[in-house]
């Protein structure tokens, strides 16, 4: 019965591991529940008359970032120049997530505009549709129109070179 | 004063603890209980410790509207969890369901608990029995000399 010295050593070692995982978890960042699942189906009417709203169908065809925002949200003002840099290299679609237009457009006005279409949200019902529950939030959307991947707040230049980017990179391939 | 606060101490006691707001709460009493019902399984996600009955926040709002909406739509309260499962996973109930993954959540403590006592049975099973040693023959002559001493007082 020796062994039965080891039997703390050994639960602290076990309790030790679940905390080292578990703590350094963000509980604020949840994966998609539609991971890998297409795209909910929807159609968001136009933030702007120069460019088309969004729908479920835009989203077949070719990878894209789809960028759920507001002008009310001060952490997407952060991750906006973020935004127009990579609209160089994939097309954002912007969510305009319960905001009134005429501030939207002033955030555009005021930031640059780095999205291809732009559909507004103003009830947050079509969020609710794909679990956003934060904004900024980020998917990455395959060409099958696919859930791929989805980064909750603001992007930063380590999301960007670390996940986003090769996930785009494999998924044109 | 002191019955004064009394009475400020139970007024705000006897106040219920939602964020449900007035032009919230549905007609239909039957409706209105099940939502309640469902709004306190149904977690918050922006706040994440707190149901949605509970949470100030706007998407808890969103999400109270959207339940009492369905429920004046006529879906029963499985449709009602499993819509928003789809959209915002297991997370989104405060009452996590019976999985592999959750398995260690809901046997964890009765699989301590059962070790803890089997802990304690070998403990007390392995204890040797505690005999006091006996006294060497000199020891024994010195103490019943004494007793027998203390007899004659």
């Amino acid at each position: 019965m020796r062994w039965l010295y080891l039997a703390p050593i050994a639960i602290f070692a076990v309790v030790a591991g679940y905390l080292a995982v578990g703590l350094t978890r963000n509980p604020g960042t949840l994966p998609s529940a539609l991971l890998d699942k297409p795209v909910p189906e929807f159609a968001l009417p136009p933030l702007v008359p120069e460019k088309t709203g969004l729908a479920s169908a835009d989203l077949k065809g070719a990878p894209v970032l789809v960028n759920v925002w507001a002008s009310w949200c001060v952490p997407c003002r952060a991750e906006h120049p973020i935004l127009i840099r990579l609209a160089r290299e994939v097309p954002i679609f912007g969510f305009n997530y319960k905001d009134k237009p005429e501030d939207a457009k002033r955030f555009l006005a005021e930031l640059g505009d780095p999205y291809a279409k732009i559909g507004t949200d103003p009830s947050g019902r079509v969020g609710i549709d794909w679990g956003v529950y934060g904004v900024p939030e980020t998917f990455v959307v395959d060409a099958e129109g696919r859930i791929r991947h989805r980064h909750v707040g603001p992007l930063t230049d380590r999301a960007v070179a670390e996940t986003i980017r090769p996930l785009l990179k494999s998924l044109t391939r | 004063m002191k019955r004064l606060l009394l009475a400020l101490l139970l007024a705000v006691a006897a106040m219920p603890a939602t964020a449900i707001r007035p032009d919230e709460i549905l007609a239909d009493p039957a409706l209105e209980t099940r939502a309640r019902a469902l709004g306190k399984e149904l977690r918050c996600l922006v706040c994440q410790n707190q149901s949605i009955d509970d949470s100030e926040a706007d998407l808890a709002r969103d999400l109270r509207k959207l339940v009492r909406e369905r429920l004046v739509a006529g879906d029963s309260d499985p449709e009602i969890r499993r819509f928003l499962v789809a959209r915002y996973g297991d997370f989104v109930r405060l009452d996590p369901p019976l999985r592999l993954a959750t398995a260690v959540l809901w046997f964890g403590p009765a699989v301590l608990l059962a070790l803890g006592f089997a802990g304690i049975v070998v403990f007390l099973r392995r204890r040797p029995e505690t005999t006091a040693p006996d006294l060497d023959p000199a020891d024994r002559a010195r103490l019943e000399r004494v007793l027998a001493e203390d007899d004659k007082r």
